[in-house]
């Protein structure tokens, strides 16, 4: 194992550097802003009797009293006026200042405060995106209008996790998905590419071409045993900036029927035990880092079963449960955690399974586009998308038609 | 819209300062009664003389006037509690105008008073507004420089106002405030110094700051028989116009609520820009001085740059503007702040001037700005006053 670039050896006596988080206060209002912000659209409120489109949230229309319902709006926008604010009294935005923010027309007809690039001048047209702040609150930032996310800007890398340069942890690098990730990561200019190894190790590990490429390092993990976990984070050469956690156990099976409870009872163990054991191992790795960051990949299936697949279903809803109480944790130690729900997927663990299916590669590309995009939930492929979008309109309606 | 009734049969008096204090570890409980004691002994008039009280703070929670009364054992039979802020004092002013000339109440003691703990103003900021905490402090956490600097920012643009100009109006309200033996910053400011100053958030630098502080200000609004009687020297109401929430629509804050309703309070006044011997604005920041002499009628829109550069702003210049230092020079006391413009105006016209006095004064000006709920100040007032013959 050798790593891209050498690592500054710290002063083990320094005193370590508090992360803070922006202010977190908001309205309910602004929190309903937030959980569609999660999963990267660009929405704002517009009345259902007017049509005229508001901000900040309101709970009323003040143009006519109507009701507010939320709306995906055009992004473009015009910089009206700016600042650099140069002084704070709120304890994040101190450790990062000078920091640019500035006003902006936004086409769909309000006018609004958002973070600026740094590129972004006064009469430019802009492309608005709304990110979620290291607090977990939805903020506004312009970009250059026609420039897609430049993860060289300093203020657009606080709402995002850079990849490159990073030290990245792969919980389960043996399956399909977990070594797309490696691979993908690494492609990616990350630092190390930690790729957790299930045990037993195999003679064909010695001669994988993926686990001994520079930059990737394989490490023995168990997910169902903390021991190992302990052992296989103290192997990791340097401090951990990101986990991704794609250990899964899959098997089909019902509830009264078909089902057989060692299965269950070790998808438990793997999927839901091992993503708590995981957490607390390195939760407080990240929390001491700039830009740390969790990834859980987990299935639709979390939001209502598949009753052929009934334990693994039900594992991974406990787990998207457990991931759920592990962001708001995490909040305020400014560490995000992402959920990526996903399909079927192209590999052993669904070959009874007809298409469409989602392939290893595409679930890692959306695992980085997560990442550098600082989405909070995505969705990858049609039928994760499907059930998402279904679950959000009814989803008493969706569990009784999933299985019908 | 119907004309509106004369201020007949009202008169303001007995303006009191309590001298401010950059921290303070009392309440605002006890500035106010500070200002309470000061205008008892400046009219001789007792708790039980005061039958209308209206009071304004930001730092009394989590009391409002209700509270204010028991505490200080008040029995008014009207009560007001406002929380415009720097508008506070022009609209105590309309408010209890109206109680005393309808017959609501004959004395109503207004009062502003607020107090600055080591960290209150964080504190004041992080809950000021459910639109600040949702769409303005996130981004930064600037605070009122940085949504004052977006104003000021785009101002400057459209207007083509020089920092130069916003000095000249800081150097001269600091030169105003040197013979306020209250102001709390009275050493010489030059325009070096004021371009030199370290940027808070651009393009408000130091000196375009107001200088948090504890305080209180107040006066007496009641009849002119009563004053008489007291043999206390009194002002009238000629005119006032409140507005809020003016030109929602208007992207960014290049105008205030005054542009809505100045010509009605000039033809109210009988009187025009040119016949006032003080002017007395609301002063957070210069660029908000400069807006209201447009909005005010002292010049017109957009040559606001021109208008500064030929004139005098001295208590013996061309203008005499901000006579005691303003907030700028003077410190802003909360809710105070508010009041600041009513009672400098009003003791500059009844020869009471903290320091030196305008020559001649009889007619003063005075405006309010209050509420940054999300973008910029949503609460306006002005009033002209004149002083008893």
């Amino acid at each position: 194992m050798t790593m891209r670039t050498p690592f500054d050896k710290r002063d083990p006596l320094a005193r370590r550097k508090h992360r803070h988080v922006p202010p977190g206060a908001r309205s309910s209002a602004l929190h309903a802003m937030s959980a569609r912000a999660a999963t990267g659209r660009f929405v704002l409120q517009s009345c259902t009797d007017c049509g005229a489109a508001t901000y900040p949230p309101r709970d009323a229309c003040p143009r006519c009293w109507g009701s507010l319902v939320w709306k995906d709006q055009t992004r473009g926008a015009a910089l009206l006026s700016e600042t650099v604010i140069r002084t704070t009294t709120d304890l994040y935005f101190r450790n990062h200042l000078p920091w640019r923010m500035g006003k902006l027309a936004l086409d769909a007809g309000p006018v609004a405060v958002a973070h600026l690039h740094a590129d972004l001048l006064i009469g430019d047209r802009a492309e608005m995106h709304l990110v979620i702040d290291k607090g977990g609150n939805a903020a506004l930032f312009a970009l250059p209008a026609g420039r897609n996310a430049d993860m060289q800007d300093r203020q657009w890398r606080e709402f995002v996790v850079p990849v490159k340069d990073r030290t990245v942890l792969v919980s389960d690098a043996r399956s399909a998905i977990g070594r797309a990730i490696v691979g993908a990561l690494h492609a990616a200019g990350a630092r190390l590419v930690v790729a957790g190894m299930a045990p037993p190790a195999r003679a064909a590990d010695l001669a994988d071409e993926l686990l001994a490429q520079d930059g990737v390092q394989a490490v023995p993990l168990d997910l169902t045993d903390p021991v190992s976990i302990a052992e296989g984070l103290s192997k990791v050469g340097g401090p951990l900036d990101i986990v991704i956690n794609s250990a899964r156990f899959v098997r089909s099976g019902g509830v009264s029927h078909g089902g057989n409870l060692t299965d269950q009872r070790r998808a438990f163990e793997l999927s839901a035990m091992g993503l708590s054991r995981l957490a607390q191992a390195c939760a407080p790795i990240l929390a001491a880092r700039a830009s740390g960051a969790f990834v859980d990949i987990l299935s639709a299936n979390a939001l209502a079963p598949d009753a052929d697949f009934a334990a693994y279903s039900a594992v991974e809803a406990a787990r998207h449960s457990l991931v759920q109480s592990f962001r708001h944790e995490m909040r305020n130690a400014g560490v995000r955690v992402l959920s990526i729900l996903t399909g079927p997927t192209e590999d052993e663990d669904h070959q009874s399974i007809p298409p469409p299916k989602v392939t290893p590669t595409r679930i890692a590309k959306c695992v980085l586009a997560a990442l550098e995009g600082g989405l909070e939930q995505s969705c990858v492929g049609d039928v994760a998308t499907d059930a998402l979008t279904r679950w959000m309109a009814d989803p008493a309606l969706y569990t009784r038609e999933k299985n019908l | 819209m119907r004309p509106r009734v004369a201020y007949d049969g009202v008169v303001l008096c007995a303006p009191v300062t309590v001298p401010y204090e950059r921290f303070s570890c009392e309440t605002a409980h006890r500035w106010t009664a500070r200002a309470l004691r000061g205008l008892s002994d400046a009219t001789g008039l007792k708790a039980d003389d005061f039958d209308g009280f209206c009071f304004a703070s930001f730092t009394a929670a989590p009391d409002t006037a209700v509270g204010m009364v028991q505490h200080l054992g008040l029995s008014p039979r009207w009560l007001d509690h406002i929380p415009t802020g720097g508008a506070s004092g022009i609209m105590a002013l309309r408010r209890a105008a109206r109680a005393v000339q309808s017959g609501d109440a004959d004395i109503v003691a207004c009062v502003a008073a607020d107090t600055n703990h080591i960290d209150s103003f964080r504190h004041t900021l992080a809950g000021f507004s459910r639109f600040s905490q949702d769409a303005v402090y996130p981004y930064g956490f600037g605070g009122p420089n940085a949504t004052f600097a977006l104003i000021t920012d785009a101002y400057m643009r459209e207007f083509g106002v020089a920092r130069e100009d916003f000095g000249k109006l800081c150097v001269a309200q600091r030169d105003n405030a040197r013979s306020n033996p209250l102001a709390l910053q009275r050493s010489e400011l030059t325009l070096d110094a004021y371009m030199h100053a370290r940027p808070i958030a651009d393009p408000v630098h130091l000196y375009d700051c107001v200088m948090p502080c504890a305080g209180a200000e107040a006066f007496i609004v009641t009849t002119p028989e009563i004053a008489a009687k007291r043999g206390l020297p009194a002002a009238s109401i000629r005119a006032t116009i409140e507005r809020h929430n003016a030109f929602p629509d208007e992207p960014v804050q290049l105008r205030g609520g005054w542009a809505m309703d100045i010509e009605e309070m000039w033809t109210m006044a009988g009187i025009g820009p040119n016949d006032i011997d003080t002017l007395q604005v609301y002063d957070d920041y210069p660029v908000i001085v400069a807006m209201q002499i447009e909005d005010l009628g002292f010049c017109a829109k957009g040559h606001v740059a021109d208008y500064i550069r030929a004139t005098s702003f001295g208590i013996d210049g061309d203008l005499p503007l901000n006579t005691n230092g303003g907030q700028l020079s003077a410190g802003q006391a909360g809710a105070a702040g508010g009041f600041q413009n009513v009672t400098e105006g009003l003791r500059q016209i009844l020869g009471q001037p903290l320091g030196a006095a305008v020559p001649d004064a009889r007619i003063a000006a005075v405006s309010g700005f209050g509420l940054v709920n999300y973008d910029r100040g949503v609460c306006t007032g002005a009033a002209v006053l004149e002083a008893c013959a």
